[in-house]
C-alpha cells in the first residue's frame, strides 16, 4: 500500500488563512490559542490583521461581530468547546441573529483531542450550532477539503462554523478535489447500504466499505462535509437506492450528523438508519487513536453497524 | 452649551420620553424605567454629538450607537423616529408581530440600529469590535455604547473593558446608566458592581462621573471624551430610573412593566406639561 499522507485539518486551516491574508477584508481573531488553532501561521505573515483577544471567548465573538459590521470578514478561533460551548449565546445573539460575516474556526473538536480529556473533548458542537438559524456548518474530512472549505467560507455571505481536528488524519481527497459548499460527495458507489460519514470518520468509512466486500455487502460511502445546510437530495437518493443508512461521526450520536440525516429521511424516505458516534457519554484522557477505537469510532465498528443496517432492510 | 441648544435638547428628551410611554403603553409590555433614565443621553447623542444620516442608515463612516442595555430600546426607537429614520407612527406598533420595532434592538428590522442587542453584556463587545474596526481602517467614526448599571454585573463587560483599555480605543465611549435599580432591587440588594469608576479606571479607561440629566454636564463629558487620547472613556451617568414620570421615578417596579390606560394618561399629561413649560 502506498504511503498515506496524514495531516491535521487545523493545519490546513492555518495555511488557508495565510492564503486569504492577501485580501483586505480578512481579519483573524484568537483567544490565546494561536499556536494550537494554527492561526499563528496567519499571525506570522499578517501581524496587523491578527487580534489576540486573550482568554475571553465570549468577548471575542462579540468583537468579531462588531468588526464584521464595519465591513470585515472575520475569522474567530478557539477550541470547539469554547467556541460552540462557552460562547454559544454570543454566537447566537451577536453573530447569527444579525447574520454577520463571522467565520468560526473551531479546532480540537471531538475526542481525538486525546490526552487533555473530557473537559476539552467537545462532542456537542455540531448539535449546538445546528439549531442556530443562519448558521452554516462544515466538518471537513481531510486537509485538502479543510483548506478549500476555509476559502469557501470566506466567500460565503453570513456566519459559518468550521470544525477542525487536532489529530493528523489520512488524506482521502485527491489534489484536484473541488469542494462545493452544501454538496455531499459520493466517494464510493454501492447498492446494499450507504455509510454517510463526516470528518475523520470518512477515511474509516472507506475502509469499512472495503472490508464489507468480504461479507458480500456492497456499501456506498458519502462524505457529508457540510452538515448544514445538508445535501437532502443526495441522502434521499441513497436511501431510495440502497435502502439502509449508517451515519458515522466523531460527535455525540445525539443532534449531529446522525440526527440531521434522520430528520431528512424520516420525513422524505424512511429507511433503517443506524447512528455511529460518541454514545451519550463524556470522553476521557488517552492517546487519540486509542480513544477512537475505545469509543467505537473506527472502520470495524462502522462495518458492524452496516451489517446490522442491512439486516434491518425489509 | 448655549441656552437655545440646551432648550432644544430638553424638548427632544421629553419627546423621547413620550415615545417611551406611547410604545410601552400600546405594547402593554416593555421597559419604561431604564428607557426614561437614559433619554437625555440618547437625545444628546442623536441630536448633538453623533454624525449619522437618516437617509443613509448604513453609511460606512457614520458614528455607531450600540445600545448594550438593549431592553431600553423604546428610548432608541423614539430618538430614531424623531431623527427621521422612520415615521413616528411605528412607535405605537412596538413589540407587535408586524412591527419593525422588536422588543430589543434588531439590525434586521429597524433602520438606524447599528447592532442587535438585548442579551446583557454583549453589546459592549460589539462596540469594541466597531471601534477596533475604525482604527484598523483609519476611519474617524466614533462608537457610543450605553450600559445598564446592573448589566455591568455580566463578566463579559469586563472582558470587553480589558480589551478596549489594552487597545487604547479612544474612539469608544461607554455610558453607564447609573440609576441604582435593577429588576430584583437596588444594586446593593442584588450584587453591586460599585465602585464603578475605580473598576473602569483599573481597566485603563478615562472615567467621568456626571449627572445624566444635566445637559451642561453631559456636553462637557462627551467633549472631554473626545479630547482624551489613548484611552476609551466611560461616562458614569447618575440618573433616576423612570425620570420624567412622577410615579415611575426611582421605583424598581417600573423596570419591566408598562403603564395601564390610566397611568398612560397621567404620564402623558405630565410629559405634555413639561413640554409646554419648555416651549413657553
Amino acid at each position: 500500500m502506498a504511503d498515506v499522507i496524514k495531516c491535521a485539518t487545523r493545519d490546513a486551516y492555518g495555511n488557508a488563512l495565510k492564503a486569504l491574508g492577501q485580501r483586505d477584508d480578512i481579519l483573524v481573531l484568537d483567544a490565546d490559542l494561536a499556536k494550537a488553532t494554527k492561526t499563528g501561521v496567519f499571525k506570522k505573515e499578517f501581524p496587523d490583521k491578527f487580534i489576540d483577544c486573550g482568554i475571553a471567548e465570549c468577548n471575542m465573538m462579540g468583537v468579531a461581530a462588531g468588526l464584521a459590521s464595519t465591513g470585515y470578514t472575520v475569522f474567530a478561533s478557539s477550541f470547539a468547546m469554547f467556541s460552540a460551548g462557552r460562547a454559544f449565546e454570543q454566537v447566537r445573539n451577536s453573530i447569527a441573529y444579525p447574520n454577520l460575516n463571522v467565520k468560526i474556526g473551531a479546532t480540537h473538536a471531538g475526542i481525538s483531542v486525546g490526552e487533555d480529556g473530557a473537559s476539552h473533548q467537545c462532542c456537542e458542537d455540531i448539535a449546538l450550532m445546528r439549531v442556530v438559524p443562519n448558521m452554516t456548518i462544515i466538518n471537513p474530512a481531510d486537509d485538502v477539503e479543510a483548506y478549500q472549505a476555509v476559502l469557501a467560507a470566506a466567500d460565503h455571505d453570513g456566519p459559518v462554523y468550521m470544525r477542525f481536528g487536532r489529530l493528523a488524519v489520512p488524506r482521502v481527497n485527491a489534489e484536484d478535489y473541488k469542494f462545493e459548499l452544501g454538496k455531499g460527495v459520493t466517494l464510493r458507489d454501492g447498492s446494499d447500504v450507504t455509510i454517510v460519514a463526516t470528518g475523520l470518520l470518512v477515511s474509516e468509512a472507506l475502509e469499512a466499505a472495503e472490508a464489507l466486500k468480504a461479507d458480500g455487502i456492497d456499501a456506498r460511502v458519502i462524505n457529508i462535509h457540510t452538515i448544514k445546510p445538508i445535501d437532502r437530495d443526495l441522502l434521499i437518493k441513497a436511501a431510495e437506492e440502497t435502502g439502509a443508512i449508517v451515519t458515522a461521526e466523531e460527535h455525540s450520536v445525539i443532534g449531529g450528523l446522525g440526527g440531521a440525516v434522520c430528520e431528512v429521511l424520516s420525513e422524505a424516505c424512511p429507511v433503517p438508519v443506524l447512528r455511529l458516534g460518541v454514545e451519550d457519554t463524556f470522553g476521557r484522557s488517552g492517546p487519540a487513536v486509542k480513544l477512537l477505537h475505545l469509543f467505537g469510532l473506527d472502520a470495524a465498528h462502522i462495518a458492524e453497524k452496516a451489517k446490522k443496517a442491512v439486516a434491518l432492510k425489509k | 452649551m448655549d441656552t437655545k441648544t440646551k432648550l432644544e435638547l430638553q424638548k427632544i428628551a421629553v419627546r423621547i420620553r413620550k415615545g417611551v410611554i406611547e410604545g410601552t403603553g400600546h405594547a402593554k409590555s416593555g421597559h419604561p424605567g431604564g428607557s426614561l433614565s437614559i433619554a437625555d443621553i440618547v437625545a444628546y447623542l442623536y441630536f448633538h454629538e453623533m454624525n449619522v444620516d437618516p437617509k443613509n442608515p448604513k453609511w460606512p463612516d457614520r458614528d455607531r450607537f450600540v445600545l448594550s442595555k438593549g431592553h431600553t430600546a423604546p428610548a432608541l426607537y423614539a430618538s430614531l423616529a424623531l431623527k427621521g429614520f422612520f415615521p413616528w407612527e411605528h412607535i405605537a406598533t412596538l413589540r407587535q408581530p408586524d412591527s419593525i420595532l422588536q422588543g430589543h434592538p434588531s439590525m434586521k428590522y429597524t433602520p438606524g440600529v447599528d447592532m442587535s442587542t438585548g442579551s446583557l453584556g454583549q453589546g459592549i463587545s460589539a462596540a469594541v469590535g466597531m471601534a477596533l474596526g475604525a482604527k484598523l481602517q483609519g476611519k474617524a467614526f466614533r462608537v457610543y455604547a450605553p450600559l445598564g448599571d446592573g448589566e455591568i454585573e455580566e463578566g463579559q463587560v469586563w472582558e470587553a473593558a480589558m480589551l478596549a483599555g489594552n487597545r487604547k480605543l479612544d474612539n469608544l465611549v461607554a455610558i453607564v446608566d447609573w440609576n441604582n435599580l435593577q429588576i430584583d432591587g437596588s444594586l446593593d440588594e442584588v450584587n453591586s458592581p460599585c465602585p464603578i469608576d475605580k473598576k473602569f479606571e483599573a481597566f485603563g479607561w478615562n472615567v467621568i462621573t456626571i449627572d445624566g440629566h444635566d445637559f451642561d454636564q453631559i456636553d462637557a463629558a462627551f467633549a472631554a471624551a473626545k479630547a482624551c487620547k489613548g484611552k476609551p472613556t466611560c461616562i458614569i451617568a447618575k440618573t433616576i430610573k423612570g425620570k420624567g414620570v412622577s410615579f415611575m421615578e426611582d421605583k424598581c417596579e417600573w423596570h419591566g412593566s408598562a403603564p395601564n390606560a390610566e397611568q398612560y394618561e397621567q404620564a402623558m399629561a405630565e410629559l405634555d406639561a413639561a413640554l409646554a413649560g419648555l416651549e413657553a
